[in-house]
């Protein structure tokens, strides 16, 4: 007779256990669908020769990371000394996606702007910030429209994808790459899928 | 309650006869000044009603809980967008869901995919009814029977009480079982 | 200095909740009559100093003292007097302390209303409203200090939050943590009864109007709520159920049960530790939604700022709340068995039914709201739990609990025979059925959710007048006037608040039903046609506000040639935060909105304008204020009043514990 007094109480714990959980969760923080999946095919213009195309399929064989960026990105700022390091030690070939360069920035009003002009703006816009802070990208590509970021799933900048030898993403970083998460969460990974490729 | 949008052809006019049933007002078609009318912002209208009806039940991921089609981010104007080009394209809304899901997960969805997780969600309520209704017919059952005894009960102390009563004389009886019950 | 001083008074607050919570509870379990006398003027004391923190930083807000961190966050030199009192509850550190002051007034009116109240169970009720206080306070001091210095002094403010610059923001979080923290009266009254192991008729009829009060404050903030989402977010929605909304609704849920329960209680002196349950879960979801607003655990439109620490105190708190209350009720419920009988076809069964179906779908809105935190705290994915869901599982919870609703007040208490109550209403439920389908084919919209929504309206109008006739019927003979005001109280109060839902109904339904949307590219002269309306646009000018810019367009609303309004909607970027905001224009009608936003200047120099028909929405808010209102009549009935000389329901409560 007792115990069935005792359900709310019972059901109340379970609850609070949840929630205690869930404090050290972060709601916003969206896994990748994409994890262990083939990275979706791309071709898009380079940031230092815009006539040279660059796909996917061109980094067939590799290990290495597509780090989303863009100039207006005050994270990307943040991160960008830490890319810079690992690209001085070689230790991955990290590409650049430039994502919505002249769009993205709410500081500028692109509407009407011809396609040609917003891109020839991006390019400028890009070299001028990597001269300024450093260029640790093998290469970078122009994603004026975010195409290639909604293929990907970029819901924020910056955002930095593990792509292995046959184009699967094997780990999607969300938010700046900081020293910490570099050595404990992010080589680590590259080891893995580096000793499993 | 949103997702009951639906612009049916004749809708306004049924709409206004039905305003027109309420006001006792007559309400003539209007026959406006030559005026320009304005364009509508989207080319097909009615393609651009159901980019709105799925926009609702898609979740913008960077704002705090909004649809696509209520945010103002950036990214919600571009998956709005996508939704808008792959309906254009002859699409069928599925299709638009599964491209937007194979990309940003189940997240994307304010209408949770019926599977294994979220079984309980779906089914927690109707099991929770159950449950209670359950619950309520075991107890009203359980009061019916013991109130069926009580009954009884006060009829047998009715007739206690009536004998008693006789052999005592002509007192004036006050209806106990009465008074019991609206006091109990 | 004025800051110290409410930091400092907000500290005696502290030290008198803790006499508050102690004292009296030694005094009530020794029956020592001075120590509960101190439960009364330590709550008085209580409510002096939080109203004197609370004038402290209102006065830190007036005077634009940008020393103060809260206020150089959530105001400016710019933002009008009105908006800077306002924006003492504007963030989480503020509206924690209008949290206290509230629950120090509801203290303060039960020191001052219950007088008649024994003084061992008075002394119970204040010292559990003092252990609430003291949680709450020491939660402010600890983690949300709204006195915190800045140092040095900002010179200009980051102003209030633009959404919240609004009327409708001014009343509503006052109105709805009345009835949020309202509650608590009904739980320490629920608390108190638990440990007297006095559990009675007598304690129902004390509780009652509380809960009443508390449900009626709530209702009003809930509506004022969806109203402000409906006109300021722009594109006229009126609910979401973002998590914070089913934060204040899942109480609402069952907080209206409770009354039912209460009722039963106090009339039969049955269902009474379901009752007692009731009365801990309405306010435990209270402080639930508390959790999830402020702990940051689930995104929300309006959660504030994250800050895990503040989640952990809270969460500390709800299990010392929550955690000894439904440990109490373990303890002492199982003597509440018995009660007055019934038979299965009686008034208690149909009030019962009601009390299971409102409290499923209370649970089932708190397992939508919280699904999506149980498979992430499990590590299965994320996911999202929308509108779609809430309204795939609420209509069909709702609907018996709308049929009972107008069902229950024919049966009689006790016990009564299904076949003449079924043959009495069965002339308006086959007359609603048809009602229901008839005007969804008059309206030419020809949906299951119409079809039920305007059947249901109808039944709940039609049985809500056979019910008043049956009453008048009832007192033949007399003037109808006087039969009229014959009728008690709390009967208008049932009567009016069950009309008014379906006066809600009617609502939801043609505004879902019915409502039409337009999105055009303006200039002006130029015009375009909605639902019979036409609406020209007359061009654009610039209308600065005090901390504001705006572009203001003005259209001219006709239908058939007849002028009908003049609508200038805005469209403003709030300088402090560089926020824009949209501010509609409506023409509110009885049986239709005409609401208009403007959108973005196009570089061809045309607007975007969004033209929204929506017809009867405003019947949702009058339901809301009928049922509000009912609350109040409920509240108001003689009976209450005469308490104080009546000593023959404890007679009779004895007699049943």
């Amino acid at each position: 007779m007792k115990a069935k007094f005792l359900v709310p109480l019972f059901l109340f714990l379970g609850l609070v256990g949840f929630l205690a959980f869930g404090l050290t969760l972060n709601p916003r923080e969206v896994p990748s669908p994409l994890i262990d999946r083939p990275a979706p095919a791309f071709t898009l213009a380079r940031v230092d020769d815009p006539s040279q195309p660059f796909a996917l399929a061109d980094m067939r064989g590799k290990v290495w990371l597509l780090n989303v960026w863009a100039s207006w990105c005050v994270a990307c700022r943040q991160e960008h000394p830490v890319l810079v390091d690992l690209a001085r030690q070689k230790v991955v070939p990290i590409v650049g996606l430039n994502y919505k360069e002249v769009r993205g920035d709410g500081a500028l009003d692109a509407r009407g702007m011809a396609l040609e002009a917003e891109t020839g703006l991006a390019i400028e816009r890009a070299r001028r910030w990597l001269a300024e802070h450093g260029d640790p990208y093998t290469l970078s590509v122009l994603d004026i429209d975010g195409r290639v970021g909604i293929d990907f799933g970029v819901y924020g900048v910056p955002e930095t994808f593990l792509i292995d030898g046959d184009g699967k993403i094997r780990y999607k970083h969300i938010g700046p790459i900081t020293p910490e998460n570099l050595q404990q969460v992010i080589l680590p990974k590259l080891e893995e899928v580096r000793r499993a490729g | 309650m949103r997702a009951d949008r639906i612009r049916l052809p004749h809708a306004a006019a049924r709409a206004a006869a039905l305003t027109l049933a309420l006001w006792l007002s007559p309400a003539t078609a209007a026959d406006a000044p030559a005026a320009d009318v304005a364009p509508t912002v989207a080319a097909d209208p009615r393609l651009e009603a159901d980019v709105q009806e799925l926009a609702h039940k898609l979740r913008c991921l960077v704002c705090q809980n909004q649809s696509i089609a209520e945010s103002n981010a950036p990214l919600a104007l571009d998956l709005r967008n996508q939704v808008r080009e792959q309906l254009a394209a002859g699409r069928s809304k599925e299709d638009v869901v599964d491209y937007l899901v194979a990309r940003y997960g189940d997240f994307v969805l304010y209408e949770p995919p019926l599977k294994g997780v979220t079984l309980l969600l779906w089914g927690g309520p109707a099991v929770l009814l159950l449950a209670g209704v359950g619950w309520l017919a075991w107890r009203v059952r359980r009061r019916a029977v013991e109130s069926a005894a009580v009954a009884a009960l006060s009829e047998a102390e009715h007739a206690r009480a009536r004998a008693l009563l006789a052999g005592a004389g002509p007192a004036d009886v006050p209806p106990s079982s009465e008074s019991r019950e609206s006091r109990s | 200095m004025i800051p110290e001083l409410g930091h400092f008074a907000l500290v005696l607050a502290l030290v008198l909740a803790l006499v508050q919570a102690v004292v009296p509870m030694i005094g009530a379990s020794r029956n020592r009559l001075a120590l509960m006398a101190v439960g009364r003027p330590a709550a008085q004391g209580q409510f002096f100093f939080v109203a004197f923190a609370f004038a402290c930083l209102t006065w830190a807000f007036v005077t634009s003292d940008f020393s103060v961190e809260y206020v150089a966050l959530h105001s400016n030199t710019a933002t009008p007097l009105y908006y800077r009192i306002t924006g003492v509850w504007g963030s989480h550190e503020g509206s924690l302390l209008l949290w206290a002051l509230v629950l120090a007034v509801w203290t303060v009116a039960v020191t001052v209303f219950s007088r008649h109240l024994p003084d061992v169970f008075l002394a119970r009720v204040l010292g559990v409203l003092g252990w609430i206080s003291v949680g709450f306070l020491a939660f402010m001091l600890v983690t949300s200090n709204p006195f915190e210095r800045l140092l040095p002094g900002a010179p200009e403010g980051r102003d209030l939050n633009p959404l919240l610059q609004d009327p409708g923001m001014i009343i509503h979080p006052p109105l709805l943590y009345m009835g949020y923290v309202g509650f608590s009266v009904a739980f320490a009254f629920a608390i108190a009864a638990l440990l007297s192991g006095r559990m009675d008729a007598a304690w129902a009829r004390w509780s009652r109007p509380w809960t009443t009060v508390a449900w009626v404050f709530l209702t009003a903030g809930i509506a004022v709520g969806s109203g402000w989402a409906y006109y300021e977010l722009g594109w006229g929605g009126w609910w979401f159920w973002d998590p914070v909304e089913n934060a204040s609704f899942m109480p609402w849920l069952l907080g209206t049960a409770l009354i039912h329960s209460l009722a039963v209680t106090e009339k039969r002196g049955a269902f009474r530790s379901w009752t007692v349950l009731l009365a801990i879960g309405a306010f435990s979801l209270s402080l639930l939604g508390t959790f999830l607003v402020r702990s940051g655990v689930i995104t929300s439109v309006h959660a504030f700022a994250t800050d895990p620490k503040r989640g952990l105190f809270i969460l500390f708190l709800l299990v010392v709340v929550i955690g000894v209350s439904l440990l109490l009720y373990a303890w002492r419920a199982p003597r509440l068995s018995g009660g007055g009988s019934f038979a299965f076809v009686s008034r208690e069964t149909a009030l019962l039914g009601n009390n299971v179906l409102l409290s499923v779908a209370s649970a089932s809105v708190l397992l939508g709201t919280l699904y999506p935190l149980f498979l992430d705290a499990l590590g299965m994915g994320k996911i999202s739990v929308g509108p779609p869901y809430f309204e795939a599982v609420f209509v069909p919870l709702m609907t018996p609990v709308v049929v009972l609703m107008m069902f229950g007040p024919f049966l009689r208490w006790k016990g009564d025979t299904l076949g003449p109550v079924v043959r009495r209403v069965a002339p308006a439920f086959v007359a609603s059925v048809a009602i229901g389908v008839g005007t969804a084919f008059a309206i030419g919209h020809v949906t299951p959710r119409t079809v039920l929504g305007l059947a249901l309206a109808a039944w709940v109008v039609l049985a809500s007048l056979q019910q008043l006739l049956a009453r008048l019927g009832e007192r033949a003979g007399a003037s109808s006037a006087a039969r009229l005001r014959g009728l008690p109280s709390a009967w208008w109060g049932m009567w009016l608040a069950h009309l008014g839902v379906g006066v809600f109904i009617i609502g939801v339904s043609l505004v879902g039903s019915l409502q039409q949307n337009l999105d055009v590219k303006m200039k002006e002269g130029q015009r375009a046609e909605l639902a019979g309306y036409t609406f020209v646009f007359r061009g654009v000018q610039d209308a600065p506000g005090p901390n504001y810019d705006a572009a203001r367009a003005t259209l001219d609303v006709s239908r058939g040639g007849v002028a009908i309004a003049t609508l200038q909607p805005e469209k403003r970027l709030y300088r402090a935060q560089g926020m824009p905001m949209t501010e509609a224009a409506l023409d509110i009608g009885p049986f239709r909105d005409v609401y208009v936003s403007l959108g973005e200047q196009l570089p061809d120099g045309s607007w975007i304008v969004s033209l929204y028909f929506k017809p009867f929405i405003s019947w949702i808010w009058l339901g809301c204020t009928l049922m509000a209102l009912g609350g109040i009549f409920a509240a108001a009935d003689r009976r209450y009043r005469k308490l104080a000389e009546r000593r023959a329901p404890a007679a009779a409560a004895r007699q049943a514990a």
